[in-house]
């Protein structure tokens, strides 16, 4: 399923941004740290976008949002599932939890499904390991998991 | 803010809001404070459901004006979260439900009777409640950057200012010249809390001797390491002082303009911090002629975006820059030529939060704490197979023993004790023989592990030691930045190998080789990534050879973990209910009707769904 990524209202957007930025030292990261906001991705055309008003290459532009984990260039499902894989939540079984999560969404690690619906990442740690293991959907946190299959199947259902 | 005097006189006034909390009754206008914990891990746990619950119960009974309800940072005891304090008695409610603030509202805050069942565990002796530093978890503790999380509202600046905030910028920028700020801090010994334990005050001492029109101060929350969060608790729970640290070095080597390179994964911590940075520039405590002096200074935060290696110093500042964040060779090192080729002091969060209170209590006060060599005391996120999982700062030189059974509270579910991992991806496991050395840089250093940025996690005896290095060096290989080989190349190939011996398709010979080519990567990669990678391995092959070696001969995994190397087998206990004949996905399982069943392993894909759905336990996995 293909998205609409890319339209006026965010376009405009995405101009107050760079009007605020631009000219100023190291204005490139925070740029692209609201596209990512704005249309959830960073796909070539925004890049394009942003080297003309920027007169940063655009080649610079692409190694530079391929380089960081945080951005993307394709856009990514309606609910971001994050399974934390940072330490604390490895040792209590973290791993078991993605697979779960593999099996139940339907969808590999890094991938989004089908339908959209889902995307799903394995996370560095989220700085919540007291509630080991920990995931996310979008905003919500579910800490303390038992990781059993039912327990990631009730937490799907709400999605 | 133009002077000592209006400061002072800021922080009499300013008194009133937190005297509650230090036990004077008399000079405070409120009856109660109720103070929530609002780290990352008490929201995540629902903390500002609780915090509205509160204000919804204290309306109803009228008490809005006599009841201060304060949002703080981390209690540092993330595993009885969400936890909210009550003053001035210091009861400590643990585990508390936004239906508990009805029960606490009601009980407490009206009737004066302390909520007992839903104190923490050992925070009262029957009916009396222990003062917090006496609890067993808080007792070892020595709390100096987390002297004030969870004690103040992060989000006023009045609080910090009630608790000397800013007298140390005060003092340093109107009585102290910039050499003496440096004999300062480098005669308390400070070495940084970020991995490298760099002497603070040599590096400040290089960008002041270096002579340049513009230079700068960054402060480092990028926090790598998947398990530590120190540093993200100290931005979330008292940010006014790295923001005043951050200023007195400024003054210090003569720079005007600061960074601090924050995580993109923290979100509250952002939030707090500029939070924090706007109230300071209201008050003129940042921004032109500070206290009316010629110095001028200047914040901002930048975000990070997900790549592990801008932990380094010079990855960290070619990603300010706007630059794919790789590391350069040093020399130069920042200090000299930093950012824009300015040089630049960079250090981490932690260590810029100790330097207000150095610069106030003197290089004395902190020496005196602590080891030979390394001074102070040190924050660590403690985490896996421990009771209590939080954050503790102890003093350097305590024992791994103390801090993981007295402070920690030991292992949980009768467990034993296998290994403890500190310094993270790039550190070392130590064993139960090295529970008794004292902790610091040079120990720590000397047996393989490593102090780094003060993650701590504890693993048991279900924890498969060869998985860990796998999990660690999976973690580096991904992180790799790719600008040189024997890190970008190599680490893959360590990889390999771990993974045909976690499958049992290796061989004896394999475990020397594995050995060879980490010792290699330490030596030839380009930064500090590359360096300690191989160390997780390292360390395990030390004290753990006879776990590689069972999976490389007998192909066993003695943790039970490693997949591959795993059968799944039904016991006598089993009635024969057909539960799991049923739930099996290839049809492996075969048995007539309240007979012992069998698993054929060959079919068998071990997707554990026997085990869950099984009510005998009466399936076992070797
Ligand atoms: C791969 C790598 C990751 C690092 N990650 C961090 C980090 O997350 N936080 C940090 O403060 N220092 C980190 N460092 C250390 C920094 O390079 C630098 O030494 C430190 O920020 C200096 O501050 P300090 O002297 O106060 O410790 C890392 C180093 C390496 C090689
Ligand atoms: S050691 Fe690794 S992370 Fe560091 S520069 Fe080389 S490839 Fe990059
Ligand atoms: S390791 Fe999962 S939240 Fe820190």
């Amino acid at each position: 399923m293909v998205k609409e990524v890319i339209c006026k209202d965010r376009l405009a957007q995405l101009e107050t941004v760079m009007d605020e930025h631009k000219g100023k030292k190291g204005c490139l990261m925070p740029i692209l740290h609201e596209s990512q906001k704005i249309f959830g991705c960073i796909p070539l055309g925004v890049q394009k976008v942003i080297a003309d008003a920027t007169g940063i290459p655009m080649a610079e532009i692409y190694g530079v949002v391929t380089f960081y984990s945080h951005f993307s260039i394709e856009p990514k499902g309606d609910f971001v599932i994050g399974v934390c894989m940072g330490t604390a939540c490895y040792v209590k079984n973290a791993g078991k939890i993605l697979d779960d999560f593999v099996k139940q969404a339907n969808v590999k690690v890094g991938e989004t499904s089908e339908d959209g619906k889902f995307t799903l990442e394995a996370t560095r740690c989220i700085g919540a390991c007291g509630l080991a293991p920990v995931i996310t959907i979008n905003e919500d946190v579910y800490g303390r998991l038992k990781a059993d299959a039912q327990e990631v199947a009730d937490i799907l259902a709400k999605y | 803010m133009k002077s000592l005097q209006e400061l002072e006189n800021l922080k009499l006034q300013s008194q009133k809001l937190v005297n509650l909390r230090l036990g004077d009754r008399q000079n405070s206008p409120h009856k109660h404070h109720v103070l929530i914990c609002q780290g990352t891990g008490c929201v995540s746990a629902k903390a500002t459901v609780i915090e509205e619950a509160f204000h919804e119960h204290l309306a109803k009974h009228n008490l809005t004006e006599d009841v201060v309800v304060a949002r703080t940072g981390c209690f540092g005891i993330c595993e009885a979260g969400p936890v909210v304090i009550v003053y001035p008695e210091g009861a400590f409610y643990s585990h508390v439900t936004p239906e508990d603030a009805e029960r606490i509202t009601k009980n407490h805050l009206v009737e004066g009777n302390v909520v007992t069942d839903l104190l923490l565990e050992g925070s009262s002796v029957g009916d009396k409640i222990i003062p917090i530093n006496e609890i067993p978890f808080y007792k070892k503790q020595k709390r100096v950057s987390l002297a004030l999380c969870g004690l103040i509202n992060p989000e006023n600046i009045l609080e910090y200012i009630a608790f000397d905030g800013y007298k140390a910028l005060a003092k340093a920028v109107l009585e102290m010249s910039p050499k003496a700020i440096i004999d300062e801090i480098k005669e308390s010994g400070i070495r940084g809390r970020g991995g490298g334990g760099f002497s603070t005050g040599r590096k400040w001492e290089f960008t002041m001797n270096t002579q340049a029109d513009q230079k700068y101060i960054v402060c480092n929350g990028d926090e790598g390491d998947p398990g530590a969060f120190m540093d993200r608790s100290i931005l979330e729970g008292d940010p006014h002082a790295i923001i005043e640290a951050m200023a007195i070095a400024g003054y210090a080597v003569g720079a005007n303009q600061g960074y601090v390179y924050v995580r993109a994964e923290y979100p509250i911590a952002t939030n707090r911090l500029q939070i924090a940075i706007d109230q300071a520039k209201d008050f003129g405590l940042l921004g032109k002629n500070i206290f009316e002096s010629d110095f001028n200074f200047d914040l901002e935060i930048r975000l990070g975006a997900g790549a592990f290696v801008c932990g380094e110093e010079t990855a960290l500042l070619n990603s300010i820059e706007g630059q794919r964040g790789m590391p350069n060779p040093r020399p130069p090192y920042p200090a000299v030529e930093g950012l824009w080729g300015k040089p630049t002091v960079i250090n981490n969060v932690e260590t810029f939060s100790n330097i207000p209170q150095i610069i106030l209590n003197g290089a004395k006060w902190f020496s005196d704490m602590g080891t030979e060599g390394s001074n102070g005391t040190k924050v660590f996120a403690l985490g896996g197979k421990i009771k209590n999982t939080g954050l503790i700062e102890v003093p350097m030189g305590i024992t791994l023993r103390e801090v993981i059974f007295d402070v920690g509270g030991g292992i949980p579910n009768g467990k034993k004790f296998k290994a403890v991992q500190t310094g993270g991806p790039s550190g070392g496991c130590l064993t139960e023989e090295h529970l008794d050395t004292p902790i610091d840089f040079d120990n720590l250093t000397r047996l393989g592990a490593m102090m780094g940025s003060g993650g701590m996690i504890v693993m048991d005896e279900d924890n498969c030691m060869v998985d860990i290095a796998k999990f660690f060096l999976e973690f580096t290989v991904d992180e790799s930045c790719g600008k040189c080989a024997p890190c970008r190349v190599g680490t893959k190939k360590m990889l390999n190998i771990l993974n045909r011996i976690t499958s049992g398709t290796s061989e004896m010979a394999e475990l020397d080789r594995l050995e060879e080519l980490a010792k290699n990567i330490k030596i030839s990669s380009l930064c500090g990534l590359g360096q300690t990678a191989p160390n997780p391995v390292l360390s395990t092959l030390k004290n753990f050879r006879e776990e590689y070696e069972a999976h490389v001969k007998d192909n066993k995994c003695p943790s039970g973990v490693c997949k591959d190397l795993l059968n799944y087998f039904i016991l006598d206990t089993c009635i024969g209910c057909t539960l799991c004949t049923r739930h099996c996905p290839v049809n492996a399982i075969t048995g007539e009707k309240k007979e012992v069943h069998h698993i054929d392993t060959k079919t068998c894909i071990k997707c554990n769904v026997c085990v869950e759905k099984c009510k005998f336990n009466a399936i076992e996995v070797r």
